[in-house]
């Protein structure tokens, strides 16, 4: 089963390389890790997009833990949550077939950026499912590149995600109340 | 004040409390060695940089200290990878500081650059690049923190060459700041209650004693919690030592190579109270019919180590000694007469089988000489191995009754360890008697040290298991590939000759007759000495629990009459 993970971590050089290269040691199966800034400049935040069951996502977020520059770890699986990834599709286009994929793009409230003689960008937010969908109707008339952001993921109100890691988890020892702070 | 980078690295060792460094100069590092001079740090010159890691590390495990191994750029940072790893793998507190490049040349390829934080990323609890000298003092802090907390490990430092010359001023940083690193000390009372039910449910339970117990301190903790609820314990191999062998329920090591009646214990205990270790597929075999009625208390500083083998019933996250006193309170004192009756059993029946009860046939073995060592050294002494057959009996026969003495690479099995190690726990404990038990593979690998013992004037003792072949490998030749004895018969040195030629006095052994009076002239000779013991060709370590098979499915020692 998919799920979907987020990490603070320090924005410092060489962070991403840790991760990445605790997923290859590890041998994990990641799906997707998007990187980005948050509201901190000291902060990075990835969102990480796995498969496996319950057992494998534990032992994604300890190993994360054990990296000194991750902060914390969240599951947002299942949970009220924002999930959106972001897809640009360059479709082939011959003027008569602009109507057409104009029209399917206004069904998805997907967005035309470009337009060239025989092809248009397509752009399109939201989960993977409706990525996929429109993907597929486009398909047929010739996908020329497309390329994804990967899911990031925010939880919704003041709820903050699962966190399972026992010993890094609120489970009274203060762990994260103390990085909140660090946060603020 | 204004110092240059060396010196602020010097300033921060000291404060530290470094007092002896391993290393090995070269050009990108030279003006860390300039500074060292105006310092009150001991350096210890190494022949190659494997032995300054190995060094810090025999350093750290004997004293409980951070070791500390110094190294150039480029060749002679990967020298020190496969003692990083060792470190790793063990979870010992090293600091390796290496020179490179300055910073405009990083990604040149200049002359001995080598990317030395990516190669180390993965052996290493954490790595530092420093390009300028306002970065170090606050690096060499952290660096020194995480190596020694939580869970220890190794930390590396890479030292471009203008941060060790540029000045600035010197601060010296009183807090540390890392968002990310705060290491569990207290379980909580919810897990330590439903430990408690498991414990007073048990019946047959086992407390599997770790590595931890020694990282932590907590030899005094395990013991109550052992007696209380009586509790026979079964150590790993770095655990040994974590309750003396000479105990009532001391099960002695578990695992491959372990105690038959540990391994039985195991396999037919209902509860299994692991502390401090991380269910290596060296102590388990079989991870399918591991303990297969046992319910699992996991006491853990890492919360990555829980459910990674075995999954539990109870993991209890947090500094060892910490947990196991604010649990032993909460429990009532058991009795378990039946499960230690049957476990003494099985006990008589493996005495029957030890090589120790065989008649005396005129030959030398290797089991024959560690046992000997243990009763004149009134098992005492400090006692370093190489990996292979010649480790497996020190564990077994060199009956360790205190901690910190085993000095013995266990997770990765390092063949060459036991030399520098043996060298680096001499730093620590000038006042102890250090042995190095090797093999003639094992030393071979890193004999060069033999000249640093001497510079050095290390009072330690060599002993040399030599059997003329890479024993341990052969062993297995013999169970599983039809004695077809690929590449390990070995040809070695005169091994007296050899320590003759570093000025070392030696002795070589053919006769079991020899053995104590060759071990008293290594007592009573100061420096190093080397005994080398030619030793029985083919005999194998047992029981052996064959790679992948049931813990309890253990090929035993035929019983000799």
């Amino acid at each position: 089963m998919q799920h979907t993970l987020f990490a603070l971590v320090e924005n410092k050089p060489g962070v991403l390389n840790r991760v990445a290269s605790l997923f290859r040691r590890r041998n994990f199966n990641i799906e997707s890790l998007n990187v980005g800034q948050t509201e901190s400049p000291e902060i990075s935040r990835m969102t990480i997009v796995m498969d496996g069951d319950e057992r494998d996502v534990r032992i994604v977020e300890a190993n994360l833990y054990k990296l000194v520059n991750v902060i914390d770890v969240q599951e947002v699986t299942n949970r009220p949550a924002v999930l959106r990834d972001l897809a640009l599709i360059k479709v082939r286009a011959a003027p008569e077939k602009r109507a057409e994929i104009a029209n399917l793009a206004s069904i998805f409230r997907a967005n035309i950026v470009d337009v060239a003689p025989d092809s248009v960008i397509v752009e399109i937010t939201g989960t993977e499912d409706k990525i996929e969908s429109l993907v597929e109707l486009l398909r047929p008339m010739g996908i020329l590149e497309m390329v994804r952001t990967g899911q990031v993921a925010m939880m919704r109100g003041d709820q903050p995600g699962a966190r399972h890691t026992p010993g890094a988890g609120n489970n009274g020892n203060g762990y994260h109340k103390q990085n909140t702070e660090y946060l603020n | 004040m204004k110092k240059t980078g060396a010196e602020i690295l010097w300033e921060c060792l000291v404060r530290e409390g470094v007092e002896v460094v391993f290393g090995y100069p070269g050009g990108a590092i030279m003006p860390v060695y300039d500074a060292m001079l105006e310092y009150p740090v001991h350096h210890v010159l190494v022949r190659h940089e494997q032995g300054a890691a190995h060094m810090a590390d025999g350093y750290a495990r004997a004293s409980g200290k951070v070791g500390v191994a110094m190294a150039t750029s480029g060749p002679g940072a990967t020298n020190l990878v496969t003692g990083i790893a060792t470190a790793m793998m063990d979870s010992s507190p090293i600091v390796c500081i290496t020179g490179q490049v300055p910073v405009h040349l990083i990604g040149g390829d200049a002359f001995q650059e080598t990317d030395v934080t990516g190669i180390t990323l993965p052996i290493t609890k954490h790595n530092y690049l420093i390009t300028s000298a306002d970065q170090v003092a606050r690096v060499v802090r952290e660096a020194f923190h995480i190596a020694r907390s939580g869970r220890p490990g190794p930390v590396l430092i890479d030292f471009c060459k203008n941060a060790q010359i540029e000045e600035t001023e010197f601060e010296y940083p009183e807090e540390i700041e890392l968002p990310g690193y705060r290491p569990p000390t207290r379980a909580p009372r919810a897990d330590l209650e439903k430990a408690v039910r498991l414990i007073e449910e048990a019946e047959r339970p086992v407390i599997l004693a770790g590595h931890g117990v020694l990282m932590s301190g907590a030899m005094e903790e395990l013991k109550m919690l052992a007696v209380k609820t009586q509790t026979p314990v079964a150590m790993t191999l770095l655990g040994l030592g974590a309750l003396p062998a000479s105990h009532p329920l001391s099960l002695g090591m578990m695992g491959m190579h372990g105690e038959a009646y540990a391994n039985n214990a195991i396999q037919n205990a209902d509860l299994l109270i692991a502390l401090g270790m991380r269910f290596d597929d060296r102590v388990t075999g079989n991870l399918r019919t591991y303990a297969p009625r046992a319910r699992k208390i996991h006491v853990e500083i890492d919360p990555s180590e829980v459910h990674k083998n075995v999954v539990v019933d109870v993991p209890l996250i947090g500094d060892l000694k910490t947990v196991l006193t604010d649990l032993i309170p909460m429990l009532d004192e058991y009795e378990h007469e039946e499960w230690l009756a049957q476990i003494d059993e099985w006990k008589q029946e493996t005495e029957q089988r030890s090589i120790m009860a065989w008649p005396d046939d005129g030959k030398l073995y290797t089991a024959h000489a560690i046992r000997a060592l243990w009763e004149v050294t009134g098992g005492d002494s400090i006692v370093a191995t190489g990996v292979g057959q010649h480790q497996m009996w020190a564990a077994q026969y060199y009956h360790f009754d205190h901690p910190y003495r085993l000095i013995t690479s266990g997770g990765a099995g390092t063949m060459g360890f036991g030399l520098p190690a043996a060298i680096g726990a001499w730093f620590a404990h000038k006042d102890k008697e250090v042995w190095l038990v090797d093999g003639d593979g094992s030393f071979q690998m890193t004999q060069a040290e033999l000249s640093t013992a001497v510079q050095e004037g290390a009072n330690i003792k060599i002993a040399i298991m030599n059997n003329h072949f890479l024993g341990m490998v052969r062993q297995w030749q013999e169970f599983f590939f039809d004695k077809r004895y690929a590449a390990t018969p070995l040809t070695g040195p005169d091994f007296v000759k050899l320590a003759e030629a570093h000025g070392i006095p030696a002795r070589r052994v053919t006769k079991p007759e020899d053995v104590r009076g060759a071990i008293s002239f290594a007592q009573e000779t100061p420096g190093p000495v080397l005994v080398e013991f030619v030793v029985e060709k083919e005999e194998a370590v047992y029981p052996m629990v064959p790679s992948g098979a049931d813990l309890d499915a253990m090929i035993r020692r035929p019983i000799r009459k």
